[in-house]
């Protein structure tokens, strides 16, 4: 991207750009707040740490959505189509390439796992490409029948799924170098929870590097915001969304060979039940921006491990609570985005 | 007679189930200002977007530079030379002064003799380059907003009630800009302030029920209060 000049300002009578970091003290304000509640400090740590990968994870799965949310309107409820056929993708691979996964080698287990989550990743993106061409294309601005042909295409990707791999559920046993923790002072951190959490980070990274130092992270920006005026610019919205829509989907394969990893097993209905978790997410981090994703995925999780660990009868619940409370705080959303 | 840069003839727009524009025909001479008036409602802003594409046709032509537009893709009408600058302003308030600038620049970095012009136009703009766009006061998104739509040579630029809520100290700085974009560009401009378009505009229409019922020069219509007062039912004493 080529900036234009920046020409002398003179700093006396300007405005103060007012930077809300509240959301961002929400996940540290509850972790400390869950402290006394938890009681012994290392099991905190371990539930904390899991809360951060957990939130990475469905981070990870839930930026592409709320990004083709916000720039098109578009409610995609078979975004969960993706995360389970990322995760099988990475199944197939990973049996393959048992060798590579058995051996007890880092490096051998990431280059598994690294053809693994690309294969995941190119399969999704193009299913992405074409579920938007086919399923989503005949219904922009139809928000009833998006829900309803969405779903279906959620579904019969799931029978797909069914057909392809079998109904059964599968394990999917972590690479031999990932199993495990590690001990910091009397802490064992899971070797696979650090890994994601720095895949989030990473992931995260990269979008608000390509959001805010490209020109096409502007046009998305410009679109999330106005996409009507972004199209009297000049500039063809429907295929930045393609384009915007395949990568979430990739994405969210990303997120699928994850959370399967996570669980150490999968089935068909592994995507579907994320989505609820994925959508109390973005409505949380207001709809279209990312950065409120971040915190809300955070949030979501830490929310989840938290009262699974103190009041498991209320765990199921918490998030629908944790989401009433943030929008009877901001009813947009943690960071809503300006809208037209 | 020179080729008219825009021309609309019987051109229908339907809105779901609203028929908003019932047969416009508007002849657009090239170079100076347009001024297109009318009360609420009558279909002025429906016209620029129909011209812009937002709105398709449902009937009549829409003719740009010899060619026809009419229900082509909006993003392909604005290549073709047109800028609009909508009545919401429709600046992007979350990206900064320079950044929309930067969007509005298609074909690359914006060149700097131009970007001084600009400035010297919109002064403002050049203290907030760097500064949000959301942070701007009305007048200063409305500047931003038709400096965008200047950021590259346009043929034609689209202006939709450039005044509306904007302060009067800002709306005189508006009139010396506009005085110099005019020399630069046709201008098609819709507005409501008699008095604002009255000293700007070389050419009017004014348009009743989706049609246009009236065409000229702004200057015979300026001096005519009895043809503003049935045209308009105002006239340049009051309203100011």
């Amino acid at each position: 991207m080529t900036v234009a000049p920046a020409p002398a300002t003179t700093p006396e009578a300007l405005p103060a750009i007012k930077h809300d970091y509240l959301p961002i003290l929400l996940p540290v304000a509850l972790s400390a707040l869950a402290l006394p509640f938890v009681g012994n400090p290392i099991t905190w740590v371990t539930l904390t740490v899991a809360a951060l990968a957990m939130g990475m994870m469905i981070f990870v799965i839930a930026s592409g959505l709320t990004l083709v949310f916000g720039l098109m309107d578009v409610l995609n409820f078979g975004h969960g189509a993706f995360i389970a056929v990322g995760a099988y993708l990475a199944l197939s691979v990973l049996g393959l390439l048992s060798g590579w996964v058995q051996v007890d080698s880092l490096g051998w287990n990431l280059m598994a796992l690294g053809l693994a989550v690309s294969v995941a990743m190119i399969g999704t993106g193009l299913l992405g490409w074409a579920f938007e061409r086919v399923i989503v294309k005949p219904v922009y601005g139809q928000h009833l029948k998006q829900i309803l042909i969405t779903m279906g295409g959620l579904i019969v990707a799931e029978q797909l799924i069914h057909v392809i791999w079998g109904g059964d559920q599968k394990a999917m046993a972590l690479p031999t170098a990932l199993r495990g923790a590690v001990l910091i002072g009397d802490v064992a951190i899971e070797k696979f929870r650090i890994l994601a959490v720095a895949v989030g980070f990473v992931v995260f990274a990269a979008m608000l590097l390509v959001l805010n130092r490209t020109r096409i992270g502007l046009l998305i920006r410009a679109g999330v915001e106005n996409a009507e005026m972004v199209e009297a610019l000049g500039y063809r919205i429907r295929r930045l969304f393609v384009g915007v829509f395949a990568v979430g989907s990739a994405l969210a394969g990303l997120g699928g060979v994850m959370w399967a990893l996570y669980r150490e097993t999968l089935t068909a209905a592994i995507g579907g039940d994320v989505m609820v978790l994925v959508f109390i997410v973005i409505i949380i981090g207001g709809l279209g921006s990312v950065g409120g994703c971040f915190i809300g995925a955070i949030l979501v999780a830490m929310m989840a491990n938290y009262t699974a660990f103190l009041l498991p009868k209320v765990a199921l619940a918490s998030n629908i609570l944790l989401m009433v409370a943030i929008l009877m705080w901001r009813p947009q959303g943690l960071y809503p985005v300006a809208k037209r | 007679m020179a080729e008219p840069l825009l021309t609309l003839a019987g051109v229908h727009t339907h809105i779901g189930q609203y028929h908003i524009l019932q047969g416009v025909d508007l002849v657009l001479p090239r170079g100076g200002m347009t001024v297109l008036l009318g009360r609420n409602g009558a279909g002025k802003t429906t016209t620029l977007r129909t011209v812009m594409g937002l709105w398709k046709p449902s009937r009549g032509t829409v003719t740009f530079d010899g060619r026809p537009i009419g229900g082509v893709p909006t993003p392909d009408i604005a290549q073709a030379g047109i800028a609009y600058v909508p009545e919401t302003m429709a600046v992007f308030s979350d990206l900064t002064v320079a950044e929309n600038m930067i969007l509005a620049a298609r074909s690359g970095p914006i060149d700097t003799a131009r970007l001084d012009w600009i400035f010297s136009l919109f002064p403002a703009l050049k203290k907030f380059w760097q500064f949000p766009a959301g942070v701007l006061s009305g007048g200063q998104k409305q500047m931003l907003a038709i400096a965008r739509a200047i950021a590259e040579p346009r043929t034609l630029l689209l202006i939709d009630e450039p005044t509306k809520g904007i302060a009067p100290a800002i709306i005189e700085a508006m009139i010396t800009a506009f005085a110099e974009l005019k020399r630069e560009t046709t201008i098609l401009l819709v507005e409501q302030n008699f008095r604002f378009a009255a000293s700007l505009g070389d050419h009017v229409a004014v348009m009743d029920d989706g049609r246009i019922v009236h065409r000229g020069a702004m200057a015979d219509l300026a001096r005519d209060e009895a043809l503003q007062q049935r045209l308009l039912g105002l006239s340049l004493d009051t309203h100011q």
